[in-house]
């Protein structure tokens, strides 16, 4: 249990996802605007992660491991993803359209994320279970959550700022403040093995 | 004169990074280094040329409605070539690279050429296309790669550049590869005046999915 909780604190926090990994930059400056845009594209994205994880962890231990393919697993596990999206997708636009409605039009975005891809592979790399992995899975999407709410707030007060020199305007100021709230994340090193101990 | 056009256009004008702003996440997590960053920027290179020379063959063959998971077999293949042949002959890179080699594969680069470019032009503009625009990505990653490594550790490509005074380590982390980053666009936005501001917004820039998403080709984002 405790192995579980370092796990997953540790993925919110101190290994975050987008501040700390470099993973799912490119939704993170582009979604980022809105708060409530913010917090669809996060749970699909942590949506997709669980799901990924789910389906890609027995692949690699049933299949790949067990007939030697391993370097088979690039190409296996993006296929498997691209199509898992699809059908999420297919199944929710059939059952639970509400669902759809707010979660839908992330979900076309999230095979190219690389944060998915990026959570399927490391938790195969570090050697999880796949209780591990899926809780791994879990801390990565509330960081990548996490991480777009307090950017958005961050945002929203950006852009409403006028003095901006202009070339800085736009993109620039974005990646800076993404920057400082980065410098707050780095806050939280070694805070899994003070919490834990 | 046309094919040095296209050659040249990735380079300067259109260059991926810091104009179009595709393939951010290895552009800010592999340029701690300047040998990491060439690393990461040739082995694109390398995927973007093998996979606009293969799709722009295949061009005709593959079906209009599954194209994109097409090109994802084709680039996920190359991608599997390089990182085999980088753990054979420079294992130091492929371990400093680590995830962000198979995640070559999701790089908004080169699913976006191959979509933009490859699947309407002949192999020979696609190669050349290729060329550029992975040379365009290097060139950006070694100007990022080198501000982070001489002012973060104080050495260039290893060697020592200074010593007396402290490095300002943080330039190394996470939130100095945003700053850098952030200061590169602004310079390119000074050295173009403003242009490149406006393809940053026409191109649906920032998304990981311009090549897939429907919303991109109108030229706007809706999320």
């Amino acid at each position: 249990m405790k192995e579980m909780m370092i796990i997953l604190v540790g993925s919110i926090l101190v290994n975050n996802f987008v501040l700390a990994k470099f993973m799912g930059i490119c939704p993170f400056l582009g979604v980022s605007k809105k708060l409530d845009s913010a917090v669809g594209m996060s749970a699909a994205v942590t949506f997709v992660m669980l799901l990924a994880t789910a389906v890609t962890h027995p692949i690699q231990r049933y299949i790949l491991d067990r007939f030697d393919m391993a370097y088979l697993q690039t190409i296996v596990f993006i296929l498997v993803i691209a199509a898992l999206v699809q059908l999420v997708e297919i199944i929710l636009k059939k059952y639970i359209p509400s669902l759809y409605q707010s979660l839908g039009i992330y979900l076309p975005l999230i095979t190219t994320n690389c944060a998915v891809l990026g959570v399927a592979i490391l938790n195969i790399d570090e050697g999880y279970t796949f209780a591990q992995a899926l809780i791994s899975a879990l801390g990565a999407g509330l960081g990548f959550l996490l991480a777009m709410v307090l950017f958005s707030g961050v945002r929203s007060r950006v852009d409403a700022a006028t003095n901006i020199p202009k070339h800085f305007r736009g993109l620039p100021v974005t990646l800076i403040a993404a920057s400082i709230v980065s410098v707050a994340f780095m806050g939280f090193t070694g805070v899994v093995e003070g919490l834990f101990k | 004169m046309n094919k040095l056009k296209i050659l040249i256009n990735g380079l300067i004008k259109e260059n991926p990074v810091l104009v179009l702003v595709l393939g951010t996440c290895p552009t800010l997590a592999t340029s701690t280094s300047v040998k990491n960053a060439v690393g990461m920027g040739l082995a694109a290179t390398f995927v973007l040329v093998g996979s606009n020379i293969v799709i722009s063959l295949l061009k005709k063959i593959i079906p209009d409605k599954v194209r994109i998971p097409c090109y994802i077999v084709v680039i996920a293949t190359f991608v599997t070539i390089v990182s085999m042949l980088l753990q054979a002959f420079v294992e130091p890179i492929y371990n400093a690279l680590g995830i962000f080699l198979p995640l070559i594969v999701v790089n908004c680069i080169i699913l976006g050429r191959a979509e933009m470019f490859a699947s309407k032009n002949s192999v020979f503009d696609s190669m050349l296309d290729g060329v550029g625009m992975g040379l365009g990505f290097t060139l950006a990653l070694f100007l990022m790669s080198s501000l982070r490594e001489i002012i973060g550790s104080g050495t260039w490509l290893g060697i020592q550049l200074y010593s007396g005074i402290q490095p300002m380590s943080i330039l190394t982390l996470a939130p100095g590869g945003f700053f850098v980053f952030g200061c590169l666009v602004a310079l390119v936005n000074y050295i173009t005046n403003g242009k490149s501001r406006k393809k940053q917004k026409k191109g649906c820039a920032g998304c990981p999915s311009a090549a897939v998403c429907a919303n991109a080709e109108k030229g706007e984002c809706n999320a």
